[in-house]
């Protein structure tokens, strides 16, 4: 009784997203890229760097970086207070 | 201990593991010119301890890397990647000082394709050292940890 | 209707993931269940920003005359890749000590909270 719900529940979802792959833009055409051409254009001028996608994680959106930075800390934080010996 | 791997794992790991910490640093440093940067190379340059903890063991790699060290390489980079954007506060957080002026990484680039230059960059190449150094040391803290609690985490003997 | 693969294939993985989810008892098994629906994620991401024919957005020794990818999707993937190997070590932390408290890591005979 309880697997068959399960069962019909991952069909169900399975379906819906093929059907949303189906019916998604085509590939290799984005509608919208009007900030990534400004990208493009103006990253060597504005910072100096040839590489343009790592202006974008360091500079232009430096917030985002620093917020994964404090992800991997609190995670090394975790696992050193799992595993510590209690004293005796 | 009786099981240990064999003599050409031994060898092969004593000659290789100095070659992938470089190529590690390489890709730190050009990560402004070239694919890469600081959370890549950080990762390469993990993979050389994980050689070393599978190849010696958890006991014979424990005078060569100390985990109080690496913490302290972390919290390091950490510190040096904030204060970085700090400085930039007179106009707005993070913002790239250094950029297109006179001194340490302050050239300006040729428009177009070129040939990359390594003076270029403004405060990107010193951000790129800060977090490849944080990753490395958290990479490597998170393996040696969880090797060395493995010992207390074994099947339990019903006696 | 056949150019669309990427986001079919994005599905797949998905759904594969979301089958172990469900129907395995093991807590390995449900760690690389984990798994598989992240990188389904980052692959969704990177397929967003495609143009045709065009070549990676970096200025050094690029090839002449030729269109650049959208850059935004790929930085947005690089913090997605390295919280999800914060995610995946913090669980197998979690199930080492779990074995070490009960002896066992099926999560039928898991139940209560254990001194």
């Amino acid at each position: 009784m309880k697997k068959s719900i399960f069962v019909i529940a991952l069909v169900f979802f399975v379906a819906f997203m093929i059907l949303a792959a189906f019916n998604m833009r085509i590939f290799g055409e984005p509608s919208v890229s009007e900030m990534d051409d400004y990208y493009i254009q103006n990253a060597q001028a504005e910072t100096g760097a040839n590489n343009v996608v790592t202006t974008i994680v360091f500079d232009y959106r430096g917030f985002d970086t620093l917020g994964e930075a404090t992800v991997l800390f609190t995670a090394v934080l975790g696992i050193t207070a799992l595993f510590r010996e209690a004293a005796k | 201990m009786k099981n240990e791997m064999s003599r050409i794992v031994r060898t092969v790991t004593t000659l290789i593991y100095g070659f992938i910490i470089i190529y590690g640093f390489y890709v730190i440093a050009h990560g402004h010119l070239t694919p890469g940067g600081g959370f890549q190379g950080g990762a390469i340059a993990a993979s050389a301890f994980a050689l070393l903890v599978v190849t010696y063991g958890d006991q014979g790699v424990k005078d060569f890397l100390k985990i109080d060290v690496l913490s302290l390489v972390e919290s390091t980079g950490l510190v040096l990647f904030i204060a970085f954007a700090f400085f930039g506060l007179g106009v707005t957080f993070f913002y790239n000082f250094m950029a297109n002026s006179g001194g340490l990484f302050g050239n300006s680039a040729i428009i177009g394709i070129n040939p990359g230059d390594l003076n270029t960059g403004g405060t990107i190449p010193i951000m790129n050292i800060a977090v490849g150094l944080e990753v490395l040391a958290a990479l490597g803290v998170i393996i040696l940890t969880m090797s060395a609690g493995s010992k207390n985490t074994k099947k339990k003997e019903n006696s | 209707m056949i150019g669309n693969f990427p986001y079919i294939a994005v599905a797949i993985l998905i759904g594969l993931g979301v089958y172990t989810l469900i129907f395995k008892k093991n807590l390995i098994k449900i760690a690389i269940g984990i798994t598989l629906i992240e990188s389904g994620a980052n692959l969704f991401l990177i397929t967003l920003g495609y143009r045709k024919g065009s070549v990676a957005p970096i200025y050094t020794q690029a090839p002449e005359g030729m269109n650049m990818v959208l850059p935004t999707p790929q930085a947005l993937t690089l913090t997605s890749i390295v919280i999800g190997v914060a995610t995946t070590a913090l669980i197998l932390s979690i199930a080492m000590i779990i074995y070490k408290k009960y002896g066992t890591i099926n999560t039928d005979e898991v139940r209560r909270l254990k001194e």
